[in-house]
């Protein structure tokens, strides 16, 4: 059995880590409820740009764009967003497996890293490490969405990526966080129409506003322009519901470090009682046996 | 107080939700040039392009900002502006601004090769469209 004094100093040790744990839980809470606020704020824009975008997409159909059909490199651009920090749960190695998981292959990937922890596990399993934006992930503006979208879409237009894929980790609500792998580019023409077509009477609504839409330039060019936008606009919902979800599972993963610690301290405390009693019934058998050795 | 003439109008940008109210017009500038929106406008789509745009509330009231990116959705009754950036007057740096037209206009003076031609272009538009809404 271990003497008491290093169950005395185990117990200080996890009360000590007991501690940051919970500190940081409080932290991770109050950073949830910000990011929280904003990507509520900001739903009401992508919403609109979903619907103006499948809406074109559906309405335009066949048409022979650079963005609508593969391109004819077979490179694979994925922007891959976790966090800068650790300790907070399987958040970024559930990134990491979802990306080596995919039926995404390790030759043909260019990682476009948003986030050190992900950046560092991707480059260690050999993954192809083409830029690295881990500076926004702190505090994401729209601007650098802007400028990421900027990057790959030159190298999309210059042939050097076939396609652009998006992994991060989607909020649903404080407690479930969805690993989410999302094709960006070239944008699929077909999902806007089945999506339409799954609830019947308000497909045929909006069908039938759009058919009076005008674009101003003409469909194609207007495509061209709004589509750099719908792809920044994606990025940067993903970059705010990642935050969010960060700091949900850091808050959970801090939620069960701190009851872990208290039951090990509930079973150290036990330990240490039973020792210290142990030590006192043996003190006085002690006691006990030398009083009969000299009285007899 | 309902005026007929009225419709509704709804500024929304990836941070938050920048106008929502009742228009009787609505002024901004499009990449095919600038248009000015009545109710019962046919319904369209246009890119924007840096400019000011300008929000008639009322005969009196007439409120303006700097729209430098994004798109606009026109319904009959309804105008929807996806603005990627935009500013109140008040939220313009003037002197930012005014430096940035300041450098856009030499970097066009050089002569540079196309793109940059093109991007000190724009930048111009930009700077000018935000010293046009904070000076007024």
């Amino acid at each position: 059995m271990a003497s008491m004094r290093d169950i005395k100093r185990r117990k200080t040790s996890i009360q000590s880590t007991q501690q940051i744990t919970k500190a940081m839980k409080l932290v991770s809470t109050v950073k949830l409820q910000r990011a929280k606020g904003r990507a509520e704020r900001s739903k009401a824009y992508f919403n609109c740009m979903y619907e103006t975008i499948t809406g074109m997409i559906s309405r335009t159909g066949h048409i022979d764009h650079p963005y609508l059909v593969s391109g004819s490199s077979d490179k694979k651009a994925v922007i891959v967003i976790t966090s800068n920090r650790g300790l907070a749960g399987g958040y970024n190695s559930n990134i990491v497996k979802l990306v080596t998981g995919s039926e995404l292959k390790k030759e043909d990937v260019l990682i476009y890293a948003i986030g050190k922890k992900g950046r560092d596990v991707l480059k260690r399993r050999g993954y192809n490490i083409k830029a690295d934006y881990s500076e926004v992930i702190n505090e994401p503006l729209y601007k650098d969405a802007m400028e990421i979208t900027d990057e790959l879409l030159e190298a999309f237009s210059n042939k050097e990526i076939g396609e652009i894929w998006l992994a991060y980790t989607g909020f649903k609500n404080t407690v479930s966080h969805i690993p989410t792998l999302l094709k960006l580019l070239p944008v699929d023409s077909s999902v806007g129409k089945a999506e339409e077509g799954t609830d019947g009477q308000h497909a045929e609504d909006t069908a039938a506003s759009k058919t009076l839409m005008n674009y101003e330039p003409e469909e194609t060019e207007a495509l061209e322009l709004i589509i750099p936008k719908y792809v920044a606009s994606l990025i940067y919902g993903a970059l705010i519901e990642a935050v969010a979800s960060e700091n949900g599972a850091r808050m959970q993963a801090m939620d069960s470090a701190t009851s872990n610690a208290e039951e090990m301290i509930g079973t150290l405390e036990l330990q240490y009682n039973r020792a210290r009693q142990g030590h006192i019934t043996q003190e006085l058998t002690e006691i006990i046996g030398g009083a009969e050795a000299l009285s007899s | 107080m309902a005026d007929e003439r009225a419709f509704s109008l709804k500024i929304i940008t990836p941070d938050r939700v920048f106008y929502e109210g009742d228009a009787i017009m609505v002024e901004l500038r499009t990449t095919e040039g600038e248009i000015g929106v009545l109710k019962n406008h046919i319904p369209l789509t246009s890119v924007i392009a840096p400019g000011l745009l300008r929000i008639k509330e009322s005969d009196t009231e007439v409120k303006t900002a700097a729209l430098i990116s994004g798109f606009v959705e026109i319904l009959q009754d309804s105008v929807t502006i996806l603005a990627e950036v935009i500013e109140w007057p008040d939220e313009i740096d003037i002197n930012r601004a005014e430096e940035a037209r300041i450098r856009a206009e030499r970097r066009l003076a050089e002569r540079a090769d196309k793109t940059n031609l093109k991007r000190a272009e724009l930048a111009l538009a930009r700077s000018v469209a935000r010293i046009e809404a904070a000076k007024k």
